[in-house]
């Protein structure tokens, strides 16, 4: 009976961690970015709608193992630094881009918002990807930027760097207590666009 | 196909089948080694059995050893076994200069080599980078070395992320490639042929298919490879491989790979200059065959779980023009 019980436990500490690590190795076909031109969604700050209008089950089901899935965050993490992300927002603390790793989101901090800005790009810089990154990327990218502020589980968060970094591991940042989206400064969209 | 003279069994991947100096002399030691070992070991259990079968206690008999055997049987034991130890002794010292004869040897190789090849280990795939003291003339060929018969070429290995292990059977034993500690290894290629090279340090999913494919040709073919591959890649000549270069350039290729002469100047994956011309595709795990590069193309996770590389949703058009393209780089 005591070893039943125990077998159980050891089963369910083991089973726990399951969804945490499963790999996305072959990612479905259509998980490819066809966008062939590029389209502006928001041009001023503001969260975005919470879902892509028109997007299927399928790909709804790829952005909840993306956004889930330590495997998909950790490949994201290598993706941000392998695609020059850190050209402009730096390690997450930003630069020519704004910080990622902090609490406050120009356009929204949901999954959505994030893959949009990043294939349909934003105004003031932040160039669309999207005809050129495979959309499976798109959302390992986007589950490794939320986890640079705290909005993935903690579980689920790298643990640690493959090289020297000046920010500690995403795993170790505290969950933001609540997600600001920012009003639009006033002059700030003003002011950037005579500057590149 | 280009490959069929790499069948297996046919000596393109065997230390046992040496085509260059330093896998000669590794074989030779081998054999050294196995060799007397072998008689060393016929000698010590043929005596242990002869032992047995000769000294067994008859019926009745104390089987005890002697306690206090007669004096000169005692010096005659004593002689023969400081002979053998003696003779253990020079055994030993035989097989320790005859390794550091061979380490000598290869070390002389170090000293002068006539060619410089950058290895880097990717997850999973290998860049090799001819050195040259002009940086225009510096070509990279990935997965693919070619290498001139007789002469001697220096490896410098560098890992852009893991510990891989750089092995070619037939030329050299492996090296390890240690991310931030670069390493260094010297061969000589003797005999002309194709081989294949692997990793040989557990690197990850696709580890066992890690390969590559060693071509060792007579010098001055081998400077005319060189000469070709620092050539731009080719114009596309036809209506689809023009359509293709268009689709190539304009698709998430280009986020990741090189054509020279074109726009595309992506280091992460593969340089693809001169990608049609290669005898095999993705690491060497398969052929280079057309029917194979639109599989790996539309989607190469499909034949090796892991890589970077993602699967593409091309319509059978642009996928059709696109591979056109990528076979007309010779």
């Amino acid at each position: 009976m005591r070893a039943a019980g125990l077998a159980l436990a050891v089963l369910v500490l083991v089973l726990g961690g399951c969804e945490r690590e499963t790999r996305d190795l072959a990612p479905p076909a259509h998980a490819v970015a066809t966008v062939a031109t590029v389209r502006a969604h928001r041009l001023t700050p503001g969260p975005d709608s919470a879902l892509v209008p028109g997007r299927s089950a399928a790909d709804r089901g790829l952005v909840e193992h993306a956004v889930q899935n330590s495997y998909a965050v950790s490949q994201g993490k290598q993706l941000f630094q392998k695609y020059n992300c850190t050209g402009c927002h730096s390690a997450g603390g930003g630069g020519m881009g704004p910080a990622l790793m902090d609490d406050r989101w120009l356009y929204g901090s949901s999954p959505d918002s994030i893959y949009r800005s990043i294939t349909a790009g934003r105004v003031n810089g932040m160039p669309a990807f999207g005809p050129r990154l495979a959309q499976a990327d798109a959302w390992r990218l986007v589950a490794y930027v939320r986890s640079l502020s705290g909005l993935v589980a903690q579980d689920v968060a790298p643990g640690r760097n493959d090289a020297m970094k000046a920010n500690p591991p995403e795993n170790t940042i505290n969950p933001p207590r609540r997600v600001v989206v920012s009003a639009p400064p006033p002059a700030a969209t003003a002011s950037h666009v005579g500057t590149p | 196909m280009k490959l069929a003279g790499l069948a297996a069994g046919n000596g393109a991947q065997s230390a046992l089948h040496p085509a260059g100096v330093n896998a000669a002399r590794i074989r030779d030691l081998l054999g050294a080694y196995t060799g007397v070992a072998a008689v060393v070991f016929v000698l010590v259990v043929g005596c242990a059995l002869l032992a047995l079968a000769r000294r067994r206690a008859r019926p009745g008999e104390d089987s005890a050893p002697q306690r206090h055997p007669a004096p000169a049987r005692e010096r005659r034991t004593v002689r023969i076994v400081e002979a053998l130890s003696v003779l253990t002794a020079l055994t030993l010292l035989g097989l320790t200069l005859a390794d550091f004869r061979t380490r000598h040897a290869m070390a002389a190789l170090d000293a002068r080599p006539e060619l410089t090849v950058k290895v880097t280990g990717h997850q999973w795939w290998w860049d090799f980078e001819y050195q040259d003291p002009r940086p225009d003339r510096i070509v990279t060929s990935p997965n693919e070395l070619h290498l001139p018969a007789g002469r001697v070429v220096r490896f410098d290995l560098a890992s852009h992320d893991v510990i891989h292990s750089f092995w070619i059977p037939t030329l050299h034993g492996k090296k390890d490639l240690v991310p931030g500690d670069p390493t260094s290894t010297t061969l000589r290629p003797d005999r002309v042929g194709t081989y294949y090279g692997q990793c040989a340090e557990f690197c990850g999913m696709q580890h066992a298919t890690m390969r590559f494919v060693v071509v060792v040709e007579p010098p001055d073919r081998f400077a005319r490879w060189l000469e070709a591959q620092r050539a731009p890649a080719a114009e596309p000549a036809t209506a689809s491989t023009q359509r293709g270069r268009a689709v190539f350039l304009g698709g998430p290729c280009v986020l990741c790979h090189a054509v020279a002469g074109t726009p595309a100047a992506g280091r992460l994956g593969p340089d693809l200059s001169h990608v049609g011309g290669r005898l095999a595709l993705a690491s060497a795990s398969l052929p280079g065959t057309r029917d194979h590069l639109t599989r790996w193309v539309e989607n190469a996770p499909a034949t090796r779980p892991g890589v970077m590389m993602p699967p593409t949703a091309l319509s059978s058009r642009d996928l059709d023009d696109l591979v056109n393209y990528l076979a007309s780089l010779k």
